[in-house]
C-alpha cells in the first residue's frame, strides 16, 4: 500500500460504506410500510432485488478481473433497494431480475463502476422496464388486500405464487387484482373527456390515504410520511443537502398551483402532485443520488427547478401519466454542463 | 443573481465559507511552558526561512555566543540565523532537516559549553515610540525574525510603512485552529504583557490606528487574560479582543480576515492592500525581544503532542535542538511504529526520522500511532461526488473537479478552474468520505503547472532570441550591402576587397 505522506494526517472518519448505509437507513421507513401495505409481495421483490444487484456486482467484478471488494461498499445492495421501491406490487420475477442486471450491468459497470455512471442505476433500469413492459409496469396491485375474492396479500404461498408462476396461478387476472394509480386515473379520464376534479372524485382519492401511503402505485412510492421520515433523516445527517429536494419540489408546487389556479379542471391542484406518483421518492432519494447530480450547491439549484419542470410537464403534458424518474434521467445528462457553469466565485475573485 | 444570493452568506463579517470542525485533541492546554535542557549539540541550517538561504560567518572552532549571528542573509527576502547558546562550532556540513523528503541543508553544528553566555552587541531599544520605523524595521530584520506560524516569511518585509497602501488594523493572530497545537494559546496566558507591546511596536511601525486581537472560543481564558490586561493599560484602548467561533481553517490569513472586516483579498494580492497586517502570537513577542531586550531569534515555542507521546506537553525549545532531545524530555525515546509530524495534523509534514533539528517554523512537534493517523490513509476509492469537499473548502473551489483535472494532467484547465487559490488548508481531504488525497494531488498540479510555465517561458524566451537574431542578421546584411554600393560609387570595387567583405558576411552568418 503507498502511505501518503502528504498532509493532511488525520481524517473525519467518513466513508462511503457509511453513506450508502445510511440511505438505506433512510429507506428502511418506506420498505417497511411497502411490506405493510403489500404484504409478502413487496418482501419477495424487495429481497430479490438487493440479492440480484448485490450478486451481478459481484459478478461483473469477477469478469473484468477486478477486485471484488468495491461489492461491500453496499452501492449495490442500495440500487437494488431502490429499484424494488419504484416497482409494482406484482412483475413477474424475471422482470425483476432482467431490471436488477440492467442496473448494475448497463446503468452502472459499463460507465466504470461506482462514481462514473452518468444515471442513476435504479432509475435507469426503471425506465428501461417501463417502456419495455409497459402493462405490467403500470398494473398496480390494491394495497392491503386481505379479502379471498381477489388476494390475500399476507398469505406467503398466495404471495408467492402468484411472484413466481403469475396471476393465472392462483386463478386470477391481471386485471382483477390491479388499478390505475391515482396519475394514471387523471391521465386517461382527462382523455376521455372528464376534468380533473371529477376524476379525483370518482377515483375516492383522499389525501390522508396519499399522505399515509394507502393508494395504488410502486411499493415505495406511496407512503409520503415513510419518506419524508427518511429524507429528514438524510438532511440531518448531512448525507443530502437540502438544494435538490426542496428546489424540485418548490418547483412542482409553484408551477401546480399556478396552473390549477388558472384552470382547475384540467391542472390537478398542488398537494395532489406533491403526494401523487413517484414525486417524493425522486426527490429526496433519486434526483440527489450524488454521483449523478451536481457536485456545487448552485448547479443543485438549478437541477432541481429543471427536475421540478420536467416533471410537472411530462405528467401533465406526455404521454405517460408519471414524469418524475424521466425528469431525473433527462437531467443527470445535463450535469457535466450543470457542473461547469455553476461554479461558485472564488475568495478573492 | 444566484450566485449572489449564495455568497451573500460568506461575505458577512464573523463568518468564512466552507471549513470544518475537526477533534481539536488540545491536550496540552493546561500544561505551563517548560523550558528545554541544553542539548549536547545544536544542528542550525542556514536557511530557516522562505526566501534566500544565509552564507555562514563562523569557521570551525571559533566560540560563539548565543544570539551571535553566525550566518548572514543572501538578497531581500532573507534574515540572518543565530547561535542558540554560547560554546565552540565544531563543523559546517549537510545535515536533514524537517521536510517529508528527508532532504538536507549546511547546518552549522555547535558544542554547547554550558554557559549560556549573551552576545550583548544589541541595545534594547525601550523608547520605540521615538524611534524611526525604519530603525525598528532594521533592528527586527538582524535579529533573524521570521514568521513563526509555520510559513517563516521573513518577518521585517511585512513592516513597511507604505504611503501607497497605509496599514489601518493590525491583526493579531490568535486563532491557532489547528488541532493539538496549543503554542500560542499558552503564550498568550503566559506573556501577555510582551505580545500586547509587541502589537504596540508593530503599531508605531505600520502606523495603525487600531489592532484586534483574534481568539477563538476554545480558548476563552487567553482572551480574558488578554482583555483583563488591555483594561488595565488604558493608553491601550485602540486594541480590541474579538473571540470568534472555533472552526478549521479561520487561523488561515485570508479566512480571518474575512472574519474580522467582512472583506476578501483580491486575488494576487496582498493583505496590506486592505489595509490590514496579520502577525502571529509568537512572532509578536519576538519582535519584542528583539526591540526591548535585543534577543535575536534563538529560541520558540513548541508543542510536543500526540497520542504517542506519554508526557505531551509545551516547551520553549532552542532553534537547533535536536528533535529527539526535544521528545525524550517528554518520555518519547522509541520511535518504532510512531508517526513524527513537523507542525499540525492538518497541514503539518510528515518526518522521516527524529535526527531532525528544531528550526524556526517549529510551531509543533507531534507523535501519533498508526491508528490514529492511518485514518488518513486508508485506500482511496472512487469519487462518488458528494460534494463535501466543496461545502468544506474555504475558498470555494470545487476540489473534486479540481482533483480529476490534475489526475487526469489537465493542468491548464485546472487553472482555469482556479487551482491556484488553493491554501492547501487540507479540509477537503479530511471530509471526503472516500479518501481522495485531493491536496496531494493539487500539490502535484501546482508543481506540474509550474514546470509547464517555465518550460514555456523558456521556449519563448529562446523563439524571441532567435527571431532577433534573424532580424539582426537581416539588418547587418542590409547595413553592409548599402555600404557596398556607397563604396562602389565613390570608388572604383577593387576585386580582392570584394572577396573579403564576402567571407565577412558568410561568418557572421555561421556564427
Amino acid at each position: 500500500m503507498i502511505i501518503n505522506l502528504s498532509s493532511p494526517h488525520i481524517h473525519g472518519g467518513d466513508s462511503v460504506r457509511m453513506t450508502m448505509i445510511s440511505v438505506i437507513l433512510a429507506l428502511t421507513p418506506a420498505a417497511i410500510v411497502s411490506v405493510y401495505l403489500f404484504g409478502w409481495l413487496a418482501f419477495l421483490l424487495i429481497t430479490l432485488c438487493m440479492v440480484t444487484c448485490v450478486a451481478t456486482e459481484f459478478i461483473s467484478l469477477r469478469l473484468m478481473g477486478r477486485p471484488a471488494t468495491p461489492v461491500g461498499d453496499g452501492s449495490a445492495a442500495l440500487t437494488g433497494l431502490l429499484l424494488a421501491l419504484t416497482l409494482p406490487a406484482y412483475i413477474p420475477w424475471w422482470m425483476v431480475v432482467l431490471g436488477s442486471v440492467i442496473a448494475i450491468v448497463l446503468g452502472k459497470q459499463l460507465y466504470g463502476g461506482l462514481g462514473y455512471n452518468l444515471f442513476n442505476p435504479a432509475l435507469a433500469a426503471r425506465v428501461i422496464l417501463l417502456i419495455s413492459f409497459p402493462l405490467n409496469m403500470t398494473a398496480w396491485i390494491v394495497p392491503m388486500q386481505v379479502a379471498a375474492p381477489v388476494i390475500d396479500l399476507y398469505n406467503f404461498s398466495d404471495c408467492f405464487n402468484l411472484f413466481l408462476y403469475g396471476p393465472e396461478s392462483i386463478a386470477r387476472t391481471l386485471d382483477a387484482i390491479t388499478m390505475a394509480s391515482p396519475l394514471g386515473h387523471i391521465k386517461t379520464e382527462w382523455s376521455q373527456g372528464i376534468g380533473v376534479t371529477e376524476a379525483l372524485r370518482n377515483y375516492d382519492y383522499s389525501y390522508l390515504n396519499a399522505f399515509l401511503g394507502r393508494e395504488a402505485g410502486s411499493i415505495g412510492e406511496t407512503s409520503a410520511l415513510a419518506l419524508l421520515i427518511g429524507g429528514i433523516y438524510l438532511l440531518a445527517r448531512h448525507t443530502i443537502s437540502w438544494h435538490i429536494p426542496f428546489t424540485y419540489l418548490a418547483t412542482v408546487l409553484v408551477l401546480a398551483a399556478i396552473f390549477n389556479m388558472i384552470d382547475p379542471a384540467h391542472y390537478a391542484p398542488p398537494l395532489f402532485h406533491l403526494l401523487a406518483g413517484g414525486l417524493i421518492l425522486c426527490a429526496f432519494f433519486m434526483a440527489t443520488d450524488p454521483v449523478s447530480s451536481p457536485v456545487t450547491s448552485t448547479g443543485r439549484i438549478v437541477f432541481g427547478v429543471g427536475c421540478g419542470i420536467l416533471t410537472w410537464s411530462i405528467r401533465t403534458y406526455g404521454g405517460y401519466p408519471e414524469g418524475a424518474m424521466f425528469a431525473v434521467i433527462l437531467m443527470n445528462c445535463a450535469v457535466p454542463l450543470i457542473d461547469h457553469y455553476c461554479r461558485p466565485r472564488v475568495y478573492g475573485h | 443573481m444566484l450566485h449572489t444570493l449564495l455568497r451573500s452568506t460568506g461575505e458577512r463579517p464573523g463568518i468564512f465559507s466552507g471549513g470544518i470542525e475537526p477533534e481539536m485533541s488540545k491536550i496540552t492546554a493546561g500544561a505551563p511552558i517548560s523550558t528545554s535542557l541544553i542539548a549536547p549539540v545544536y544542528i542550525v541550517p542556514i536557511k530557516q526561512h522562505i526566501g534566500e538561504a544565509c552564507t555562514p560567518i563562523v569557521s570551525i572552532g571559533e566560540q560563539v555566543f548565543r544570539g551571535q549571528k553566525i550566518a548572514r542573509s543572501q538578497g531581500y527576502v532573507s534574515v540572518p540565523v543565530h547561535a542558540p547558546t554560547s560554546g565552540r562550532v565544531i563543523k559546517i556540513e549537510e545535515h536533514a532537516i524537517p521536510h517529508p523528503s528527508g532532504m538536507g541543508l549546511p547546518s552549522i553544528f555547535i558544542e554547547p559549553d554550558g554557559n549560556d553566555t549573551f552576545d550583548q552587541s544589541l541595545e534594547p531599544i525601550t523608547n520605540y515610540r521615538e524611534r524611526d520605523p525604519a530603525e525598528l524595521r532594521e533592528r527586527i530584520r538582524v535579529c533573524g525574525i521570521a514568521g513563526l506560524g509555520g510559513a517563516v516569511f521573513p518577518t521585517f518585509i511585512k513592516l513597511l510603512k507604505d504611503q501607497r497602501n497605509p496599514i489601518e488594523t493590525v491583526i493579531l493572530n490568535g486563532i491557532e485552529c489547528e488541532p493539538y497545537l496549543t503554542t500560542d494559546h499558552r503564550l498568550m496566558l503566559e506573556k501577555p504583557e510582551a505580545i500586547v507591546a509587541g502589537i504596540d511596536i508593530i503599531m508605531h511601525m505600520v502606523g495603525a490606528k487600531k489592532a484586534i486581537i483574534a481568539i477563538e472560543d476554545n480558548k476563552i481564558d487567553a482572551a480574558e487574560t488578554m482583555r483583563d490586561l488591555l483594561e488595565s493599560q488604558p493608553e491601550l484602548e485602540h486594541i480590541e479582543v474579538r473571540l470568534l467561533p472555533t472552526r478549521y481553517p479561520q487561523g488561515s490569513e485570508k479566512q480571518l480576515i474575512q472574519v474580522l472586516t467582512g472583506r476578501e483579498i483580491p486575488a494576487g494580492k496582498l493583505p496590506m492592500h486592505i489595509g490590514v497586517l496579520c502577525q502571529n502570537v509568537g512572532t509578536t513577542r519576538a519582535i519584542f525581544d528583539a526591540v526591548m531586550r535585543g534577543r535575536s531569534l534563538t529560541e520558540r515555542i513548541v508543542t510536543v503532542s500526540g497520542d504517542a507521546v506519554p508526557r505531551p506537553g509545551v516547551m520553549r525549545t532552542r532553534l537547533g535542538t535536536p528533535m529527539r532531545f526535544v521528545f525524550a524530555q517528554h518520555g518519547l525515546e522509541d520511535f518504532e511504529n510512531v508517526h513524527l509530524l513537523h507542525g499540525g495534523p492538518m497541514m503539518g509534514e510528515r518526518m522521516k526520522s527524529p535526527d531532525v533539528p528544531v528550526v524556526k517554523s517549529t510551531n509543533g512537534l507531534l507523535a501519533m500511532h498508526s491508528k490514529t493517523m492511518m485514518k488518513a490513509h486508508r485506500v482511496e476509492q472512487p469519487c462518488i461526488r458528494c460534494g463535501h469537499c466543496g461545502v468544506a473548502c474555504p475558498v470555494n473551489l470545487v476540489p473534486n473537479l479540481l482533483a480529476d483535472q490534475c489526475r487526469n494532467e489537465q493542468f491548464e484547465k485546472a487553472e482555469s478552474y482556479n487551482l491556484f487559490d488553493c491554501i492547501e488548508c487540507g479540509a477537503c481531504s479530511y471530509v471526503c468520505p472516500s479518501n481522495i488525497p485531493l491536496v496531494h494531488y493539487f500539490r502535484y498540479g501546482k508543481g506540474q503547472m509550474s514546470q509547464i510555465s517555465r518550460a514555456k517561458g523558456f521556449a519563448d524566451a529562446s523563439k524571441e532570441r532567435s527571431e532577433a537574431r534573424e532580424v539582426r542578421i537581416e539588418r547587418e546584411k542590409a547595413e553592409r550591402a548599402a555600404k557596398r554600393r556607397k563604396v562602389r560609387t565613390e570608388h572604383m570595387p577593387k576585386p580582392a576587397e570584394e572577396k573579403s567583405e564576402d567571407a565577412a558576411d558568410s561568418k557572421d552568418t555561421e556564427s
